[in-house]
């Protein structure tokens, strides 16, 4: 259960502000790909767009198509909610419910949408996706506990866990390790790994290294200066993109060097 | 080639003992007291103030003089914040005494489970039974109206609120906070009088007197809250493809639940003890009156108001009939706390 998106000339505005501009990208299925480039360069924008979070903000709207197995996510009559459904999303910082318990997390999505699920179902959804999340040894004992009383890591994979007990085609993270110290994100990366058996997985990263661990592919976005659209300078296989990228600014942020 | 500066060891400075302001404060009193025997003798409040000025000015001069300027200030400080806090509580505390100590020589079961009935003159006898039906009914009546009403404008506010309807609502709740009571007595009363025609009187008039109140306050307090709520924990519960309006119900509701309840209670206290609206269109009566859509209903700050204004033996069951009102509020805060410590997000640990 994964699928592939193609994104056509998409265009991204808050408002009359054009945030990003003209992206033609394919993301496949069942990979890791990695979206890179500096702050305010309209990545974490672009990626909200691949399951219509952005429209969420007032004035926000979007131009173009991205179709997602024969499916235009923005075609007429699309309700952004069943999009949301297949394409779930990993936020840059762990947000659980503070009102839930650890397993009212993990069965959220379900419990939100009024679905009724057994007492058996529900047990084994939340050990499937904890077990799934790599947090399942740490926190069984303690499943009635509340959310918020876990470390930072541990509730990042918590909320990794939430957004895959909905059982989604593709799963967007924005920066997940960000707020993360290098165990927790060596535990989020090696879990990335393993999603990527059954998930398309798109992630925002600051982390070169990490883009370079963990993903397939990778993208790299700019910006030509503040108040300007940032743009997808280029897009090829992970090695390539670290080893020969074909654009002079590719190479440049890749290695550090700027201007 | 480096600039080498000479280690400097903290400073460490003389502090004056943890008890030195006890016997400051001792001293300033017996002070202000010898200072009061020289003109009319010493009052309680006299010596209050005038020690607190001289323990201030002691205080400071010493500290300024034992351990420097910044603890200087800092006692100082110290000094008007605790005394700024202990002038703050002295009405409280006063009103507290004064209406327990009057309260308690009517208060009794008797007196909550019987109206006025035959009651005249200097007799004894007597309770405020039918006025606190009548308060509960009324206020009752107002909250069925105000909370729903209030609760659905702060949702709208905060959750979808965009633009000119919005603004235009902020703005009236703004000045709809602002109204005398009496205005909105007035209103519910011409109301009435337009649709229903003279001579009718209801515990339902008052109802919708305070609902008029009531709103404003309900809106402003949840829409608070609802902001309150991390824009983060929509956008989790978005992301799940959960539609806006469960998210509003399931995740932003609950979240604020504790918040909400807290502010819903403020607003019945706010209107629970409103006395002119009540005075111009429930009026009073002497029985208990148990039906809410007809005829004169009588409330506890009506009771209070009349009672009192009649003397004697009256005045002490106005005075009672304060008291209950009082424990009916502290009753109502004490549900709150609880429902709020029930809800309240668990935090860590």
């Amino acid at each position: 259960m994964s699928k592939r998106i193609d994104v056509n000339d998409l265009n991204v505005y808050y408002g009359d502000f054009l945030a990003v501009e003209g992206v033609n990208m394919v993301i496949e299925a069942r990979s890791v790909t990695a979206l890179i480039g500096p702050s305010g360069c309209g990545k974490s924008t672009f990626l909200r767009t691949l399951n219509r979070m952005h429209e969420v903000i007032p004035k926000a709207y979007v131009t173009g198509k991205a179709v997602m197995d024969g499916q235009d996510l923005y075609g007429p009559g699309v309700d952004p909610v069943e999009v949301r459904r297949q394409v779930g999303m990993v936020f840059q910082r762990p947000n659980p419910f503070p009102t839930m318990s650890i397993a009212d997390n993990v069965l959220a999505g379900v419990r939100l949408n009024n679905r009724r699920i057994s007492r058996s179902d529900a047990t084994d959804l939340v050990e499937r996706s904890l077990t799934g999340a790599n947090l399942w040894n740490e926190v069984k004992d303690r499943l009635d506990r509340p959310g918020s009383s876990l470390s930072g890591g541990q509730q990042q994979r918590l909320c990794i866990a939430r957004a895959i007990a909905v059982e989604p085609q593709v799963l967007l993270m924005d920066e997940p390790c960000s707020a993360l110290d290098p165990i927790s994100t060596l535990a989020i990366e090696d879990l990335i790994a393993e999603l990527k058996n059954n998930y398309t997985i798109v992630i925002v990263t600051h982390n070169m290294q990490q883009a370079a661990r963990v993903s397939d592919r990778t993208g790299f976005f700019n910006i030509a200066g503040t108040g300007k659209p940032g743009h997808l300078i280029e897009m090829d296989d992970t090695t390539t993109m670290f080893s020969t990228p074909s654009v002079k600014a590719t190479e440049d942020y890749i290695s550090g060097r700027f201007g | 080639m480096s600039v080498t500066t000479p280690p400097v060891p903290v400073r460490t400075t003389r502090r004056l003992p943890r008890w030195a302001p006890i016997p400051v404060l001792v001293a300033s009193l017996l002070l202000a007291a010898g200072i009061q025997f020289l003109g009319d003798g010493p009052t309680i409040a006299g010596v209050f103030f005038i020690g607190a000025i001289l323990f201030g000015i002691i205080m400071t001069v010493t500290s300024r003089v034992v351990e420097g300027e910044r603890y200087a200030k800092d006692r100082l400080a110290t000094t008007l914040v605790t005394f700024a806090f202990l002038l703050a509580l002295i009405p409280l505390v006063s009103l507290l005494w004064i209406v327990i100590r009057d309260g308690v020589k009517r208060f009794s079961w008797e007196f909550l489970t019987t109206d006025m009935t035959g009651i005249y003159g200097q007799m004894v006898e007597g309770g405020a039974f039918h006025a606190i039906i009548g308060t509960v009914y009324v206020t009752g009546i107002a909250s069925i109206i105000a909370i729903p009403l209030g609760i659905f404008t702060a949702i709208y506010l905060v959750e979808y609120g965009r633009g000119p309807l919005s603004r235009g609502i902020t703005v009236l709740v703004d000045v709809m906070t602002g109204i005398p009571s009496i205005v909105a007595g007035l209103f519910a009363f011409t109301l009435f009088l337009v649709i229903v025609g003279p001579a009718y009187k209801s515990a339902l008039i008052g109802g919708i007197a305070l609902a008029v109140l009531m709103t404003p306050v309900v809106v402003r307090s949840v829409e608070e809250m609802l902001r309150l709520v991390p824009n983060e924990l929509r956008e989790a519960s978005y992301a799940l493809g959960v539609p806006k309006w469960l998210t509003i119900v399931k995740v932003v509701l609950r979240t604020a639940i504790a918040g909400i309840t807290t502010g819903v209670m403020i607003a019945i206290a706010r209107v629970i003890g409103e006395t002119a609206p009540l005075l111009l269109t429930v009026g009073i009566a002497t029985a208990v009156n148990w039906d809410a859509f007809d005829g004169r209903i009588a409330t506890l700050p009506v009771f209070v108001y009349r009672q009192y204004a009649q003397g004697g033996a009256s005045a002490d069951r106005a005075w009672a009939a304060a008291l209950t009102l009082i424990i009916i509020v502290m009753l109502l805060n004490l549900v709150a706390r609880l429902v709020s410590r029930y809800f309240s997000p668990k935090g860590a640990r």
